[in-house]
């Protein structure tokens, strides 16, 4: 086997388009879970009907690009006000259990057989937003340094999502600052306190869903936009587990924390899913790991192992700060 | 000394799933080899049924025959069969005598289309519902697809099939409800919503499969499915007891928050899942016993002798949970427990033994629920995760932390979810339950069953 090939794999897995959209997903869950302590598990659903927006309105519809991206951000805002308006004024386990049910019914209902005129079903939507490679600038070719190199379609969808996911945190940050920011970070800290002050702490979570959740539908809109496809199945329950991973290993509530766990999860998981390969391929690997998903279940087990061992031994990630990370300790 | 625990229970649980599972990858090589050699079950029911003999290339498949209003024969009708993946997989026309077959590759479900426009004149589907129709197959068997055409009184059929998903639907919903007392039990004692519940409920339906089928794939003995079923529920309820030992006591005692704990649920539950993947495949599992039973015919309507043992036991094991929560010693401390933990510790409640004794309970009867389901449906890998949501919304519909609430809110689930099919695509019958869930919140946050308390 070679180091090397996992190496560079990883790499090109670390700054790629997909790292910059979970990178997305991972600010709004910031939002979400670091600052307004809301425990989000149905942030795919946000991604899903972000990414949904733009397919149908492009493919099915046949509409501009930027109708898309407006439809996409409008659902995501519809879908939070939907979830949060019965659910915010409950308990943290109910908010928890609704949004990840509210996520999967969603991505039920988009792979149905009724609506797969609108959709495609199980088989989703292909060759979503096409005139988003049409505005690309950068002339054909393949960029990059060495062997971690992108081709000029993959180089353009990356830069414009991490572009995107810079400005997220900046506006996340401007936000955090604000009295607005304090606010929702005093409802974290204690409800009751918040609410003490004449705050009205449902509105304030509500508003926090909406743009984490608008954050997250970005996300959704430049995945469906650099893979030029939207399946159902990509936006199952997993890809909210992703996302918290990228989050507590960057750290909860901390600005940069998205951004740096999303590069760090992906090189991990392009390098080791890589590494994985080539061992299966060089008979390394016991059978049962070699074999077709293996790899896949595999990593998805360490995911498992990693989540549980950061909450027990380093809840506030990398750049996190333990303080405010000491989330509904009573 | 913490740190010791953790790793212990991380340790326990990749070893058990090592020991139990390691075996079993050789299965899934092995599987189409030990199928072929036994053909003898798919030979001797085409016989037995008169019909031509099946190809020899598959051991397993759907087969049918059509017939009229008046019994003749339609020939000439095409169906296809598809995977649970949407792909096809064959295609048949009816012969002379309307009778059709279609091989697959491996046991599983599978989808059939009767393509209506091969249909002659006059000749109609009764339940146009019913096509294209789900078909489970099992290793080595050819699975029987009905089609029935020509018309009956539509008033008694519609009560038939009324009927057919009450009982479907109490059969589900028990089967939920014997999974959700144990989440709500433990949520009770402490306050913890367990999200790898689930796979605890996989864990028991794929390793009663390991000793049922896969360990004889491999050559070693095939145990019966009934002291197989005993063995998988004690291996499980030792799984539970393990997490709570080494992981969520050990945690507790740190005092970590609500949101912390969620989280490592959801990541243990990732570990669980993933490791049944590695080590049972994606392919779901049936059992070797108690399968192709005759429904026994009880007025409207037919259940199989295993159907109605589910039911029975289901009925039995919720019986005991209430009658133990009610009279024992034990149930009662775990309801001095669940109302307040201290105020029991105070009057000489050993808090950590009840829960400990929760977790037991609440594995073992994830692990029989899960093998009821495996035997009445099939076993997979992500069962667990499907079976969860719902868990939770039975468990929220009939009130959080009461375990009354959470058997009365699997009723509820499972009819729902059964009786959607009437009216609604089945596809989207899980999306039913959910919504019930959302308008639950909405109505009466603290369930059918609930107390009145502060949710909010």
């Amino acid at each position: 086997m070679d180091i090397w090939v996992a190496l560079t794999d990883g790499l090109r897995g670390a700054f790629g388009p997909q790292a910059a959209a979970y990178a997305l997903l991972a600010i709004g869950l910031n939002v979400h879970f670091g600052f307004t302590g809301l425990l989000n598990f149905g942030q795919v659903g946000f991604m899903l009907v972000g990414a949904y927006g733009v397919a149908v309105t492009t493919v099915t519809l046949n509409g501009p690009l930027w109708l898309g991206v407006l439809v996409g951000l409008g659902a995501s805002i519809v879908l939070a006000l939907l979830v949060g308006i019965p659910t915010l004024r409950l308990r943290t386990d109910y908010f928890a259990i609704t949004t990840i049910a509210v996520a999967e019914v969603l991505r039920l209902i988009v792979r149905s057989g009724p609506a797969r005129d609108v959709t495609g079903g199980p088989f989703g939507l292909q060759s979503t937003g096409p005139s988003f490679q049409d505005i690309n600038p950068i002339p054909t070719g393949s960029y990059g340094i060495g062997p971690v190199s992108y081709p000029h379609g993959q180089l353009w969808s990356l830069i414009v999502t991490w572009g995107i996911a810079f400005l997220a945190t900046f506006v996340v940050i401007m936000l955090m600052r604000s009295p607005w920011g304090r606010v929702i970070k005093s409802i974290r800290e204690d409800e009751e306190v918040a609410r003490s002050l004449g705050k009205n702490v449902f509105s304030y979570k509500l508003q926090s869903l909406m743009i984490g959740g608008a954050i997250g539908a970005l996300g959704g809109i430049m995945f469906t936009l650099s893979s030029q496809t939207a399946n159902p199945d990509t936006y199952d329950p997993r890809v909210t587990f992703f996302a918290y991973t990228i989050l507590i290993l960057g750290g909860a509530a901390s600005k940069y924390g998205p951004l740096l766990g999303a590069v760090l999860f992906w090189f991990l998981y392009s390098s080791v899913s890589s590494a994985l390969r080539e061992a299966a391929g060089a008979d390394l690997l016991p059978d049962f790991m070699a074999e077709g998903g293996g790899s896949g279940a595999t990593i998805m087990t360490l995911i498992g192992v990693t989540l549980v061992l950061l909450m027990v031994f380093r809840p506030q990630g990398l750049l996190g700060n333990k303080k405010e990370m000491v989330l509904g300790a009573r | 000394m913490r740190l010791r625990h953790i790793v212990v229970a991380v340790g326990v649980t990749w070893l058990l799933a090592l020991l139990v599972g390691g075996p079993a990858m050789a299965t899934s090589a092995a599987m189409p080899a030990a199928t072929s050699a036994g053909p003898s079950a798919g030979a001797s029911l085409v016989s037995s049924g008169g019909l031509v003999a099946a190809q020899e290339e598959a051991d397993q498949g759907v087969r049918g025959m059509l017939r009229d209003g008046e019994g003749e024969p339609i020939p000439d009708v095409t169906l296809t069969v598809s995977d649970s993946a949407g792909d096809e997989v064959g295609q048949a026309t009816t012969d002379a005598d309307g009778q059709w077959m279609i091989p697959v590759p491996e046991p599983g479900t599978y989808t059939i289309l009767l393509d209506e426009g091969t249909l002659p004149e006059g000749a109609e589907l009764q339940d146009p519902e019913r096509n294209p129709l789900e078909v489970q197959v099992t290793s080595g068997r050819v699975a029987p697809a009905v089609f029935q055409l020509g018309e009956e009184e539509e008033g008694r059929q519609q009560i038939q099939a009324f009927l057919r998903s009450v009982a479907n639907g109490i059969k589900f919903g028990l089967i939920i409800a014997m999974t959700a007392v144990g989440l709500s039990l433990v949520f009770s004692t402490t306050r913890l919503i367990n999200f790898a519940h689930g796979d605890l409920v996989a864990t028991g339906a794929l390793l009663a499969w390991f000793f049922n089928v896969g360990l004889a794939n491999m050559g070693g003995p095939s145990i019966h499915l009934i002291p197989a079923s005993i063995i998988t529920i004690v291996l499980v309820a030792l799984l539970g007891a393990g997490l709570e030992r080494g992981l969520f006591r050990p945690l507790r005692q740190r005092r970590l928050g609500i949101f912390q704990l969620l989280i490592i649920t959801i990541g243990v539950g990732l570990a669980i899942r993933h490791v049944l993947l590695l080590f049972f495949g994606g392919s779901p599992r049936t059992y070797r016993d108690f399968v192709g039973q005759e429904a026994v015919q009880m007025g409207p309507v037919s259940l199989t002798p295993r159907d109605m043992t589910i039911m029975g036991l289901s009925v039995l094991l919720l019986g005991g949970v209430a009658m133990m929560l009610q009279r024992t010693r034990m149930g009662k401390s775990i309801r001095a427990v669940a109302d307040n933990p201290a105020l029991a510790s105070a009057s000489g409640i050993d808090v950590d033994r009840v829960i400990l004794t929760v977790w037991i309970l609440g594995a073992g009867l994830a692990a029989t629920g899960g093998i009821f389901f495996g035997s009445a449906v099939s076993a997979d890998w992500f069962m667990g995760f499907r079976l969860l949501l719902l868990m939770f919304a039975a468990v929220i519909l009939g009130g959080i932390g009461t375990a009354y609430g959470a058997m009365a809110g699997g009723l509820v689930i499972g009819l729902v979810t059964e009786l959607s099919v009437l009216w609604f695509p089945p596809e989207l019958k899980f999306m039913w339950a959910l919504l019930a869930l959302i308008v639950v919140l909405l109505v009466r946050p603290q369930g059918i069953l609930g107390r009145r308390e502060r949710v909010g």
